[in-house]
């Protein structure tokens, strides 16, 4: 069942860049890519559940800050080791100046 | 907290008591000190390219061709000696920094890139890229934790003729060499189990498997020629030019605490001079490395003028390090509770001491 929540607003994340976003006990990461469109995701690494909240985005992927493991944020997809396991990802949309994600 | 406290010695295995307690105690996989910095400083500091690792990777095997090119030329005049023991350093002891490096796929911005260095510095230092990679993963989740990091140099008791050895990578080349021969025989041991995940194990396997096939290949060259030489070109010189990365690779937590949560008390930062910093591509931040993983190598002095007055005061110069750390190491050889507790300057924070009230072991601390 769709459950949309508003996690920010559109000018809270640079372009290519991520933000935290908690909600109802579970974390996520809420990402601008260069094209300017917005992505949700697990906000925990898979690997040793490290924030991705301080990793750095590179065009479609997010890199651990911890071990350097990297996600495909668009897909959820695993890039290699250390990150084995995918990203579980969530739709997004833009109301206005609000981005929400979809957490149900 | 430390394990003498609980009236036990250090076991260095990751499945021994010493491992079960730092679980235990929350050691594992904790949460760790970290200095303040901007997230846009920190992202600019952690961007990717492509040219200073392009420079260096051609100048570093650049290099080893002419001097290899050199040393075959002169061989076996005792002249071809000195371009051998610099070819040496830059095969058994640069590629220690770029195994490292492009382990953490921070050196170049394209992936490729750092996964072809990667296996080339893997194989010169023979250590298999898939179990070391999940080893350094580890030794960056627990640092010189105590049965949680499979990287610990400093092992108590110090065993000091051991370290001695490995300045001619002796006991790395051996237990390296072991190792490939048990994989390749579709074996990994109970340690590297504990570490690289059942899903990447056959990755060892295969590698170990290749690497066998080319030294069986130069070995059977150096017999079929009846010349050392093709061994004095690959295999050996992970011995004779060794010393290096082990002199550098030293300072890097040796004579300071274990089972903490900071990096400040573990890990040391020294300023080298170039040629050095060349070879161990700016490994000598270390205390920035480990506290920021994702900065490349090329940006570390940068992350050190932005964090520095939250740390240490650098050692000068690697002389002024050893002269710093070997009283520390000749006293942790029979006081096993030792270490340098380092000054923090007036604008750093205080060391954390969640896990480990520093100021409850005035003798354990300088």
């Amino acid at each position: 069942m769709d459950k949309w929540v508003e996690a920010c607003s559109v000018d809270d994340i640079e372009e290519e860049d991520l933000v935290r976003f908690d909600h109802d006990g579970r974390t996520y990461a809420i990402y601008r890519s260069p094209e300017n469109e917005y992505f949700a995701t697990d906000g925990l690494c898979t690997h040793e559940q490290v924030h991705l909240e301080d990793g750095l985005v590179m065009e479609d992927v997010i890199e651990c800050p911890k071990h350097n493991g990297r996600f495909n944020y668009k897909t959820g997809q695993a890039l290699g080791a250390p990150a084995c396991v995918n990203l579980k990802t969530y739709p997004v949309k833009v109301e206005g100046s609000a981005v929400y994600i979809d957490v149900g | 907290m430390n394990d003498m406290q609980l009236g036990v010695k250090r076991d260095y295995g990751m499945l021994g008591p010493s491992a079960r307690r730092a679980v235990e105690l929350g050691l594992a996989s904790a949460g760790w000190y970290h200095t303040e910095v901007p997230r846009k400083t920190m992202k600019d500091l952690m961007k990717r390219t492509d040219v200073p690792a392009i420079r260096d990777t051609a100048l570093w095997l650049g290099a080893m061709v002419l001097l290899a090119g050199a040393a075959v030329w002169l061989w076996p005049s005792w002249w071809s000696a000195p371009f051998f023991l610099a070819y040496g350093v830059l095969y058994g002891s640069a590629s220690d920094s770029r195994w490292h490096e492009c382990g953490h796929g921070t050196a170049f911005k394209t992936r490729w890139l750092n996964d072809v260095v990667y296996q080339i510095a893997s194989f010169m230092m023979m250590r298999n890229p898939v179990t070391w990679r999940w080893s350094h993963t580890r030794h960056h989740t627990d640092t010189i934790i105590v049965g949680r990091d499979p990287e610990i140099v400093f092992m108590k008791p110090i065993e000091l003729f051991r370290i001695f050895l490995n300045f001619f990578g002796i006991l790395d080349a051996w237990h390296g060499m072991k190792s490939m021969v048990i994989n390749a025989c579709g074996v990994l041991d109970e340690d590297e189990k504990e570490f690289v995940p059942e899903m990447e194990q056959h990755k060892v396997v295969r590698i170990a498997r290749i690497w066998l096939a080319i030294y069986i290949a130069t070995i059977a060259l150096a017999i079929a020629t009846r010349s050392i030489l093709p061994l004095m070109l690959v295999g050996l010189p992970r011995l004779y030019g060794a010393w290096h990365h082990v002199m550098t690779g030293l300072l890097q937590h040796g004579g300071l605490a274990d089972n903490v949560t900071d990096h400040r008390l573990n890990s040391r930062t020294v300023y080298m001079n170039p040629i050095s910093r060349f070879i161990y591509w700016n490994m000598n931040y270390h205390v920035e490395h480990h506290m920021f993983p994702m900065v490349p190598y090329h940006a570390l002095p940068r992350l050190h003028k932005v964090i520095k007055d939250d740390l240490p005061e650098p050692n000068p110069s690697i002389w002024a390090a050893y002269k710093e750390m070997w009283p520390a190491v000749k006293r942790q050889l029979r006081d096993e509770e030792y270490f340098l507790k380092r000054e923090l300057p007036p604008t750093a924070k205080p060391y954390r001491s969640e896990f480990h009230d520093l100021e409850a072991l005035p003798m354990a601390a300088q």
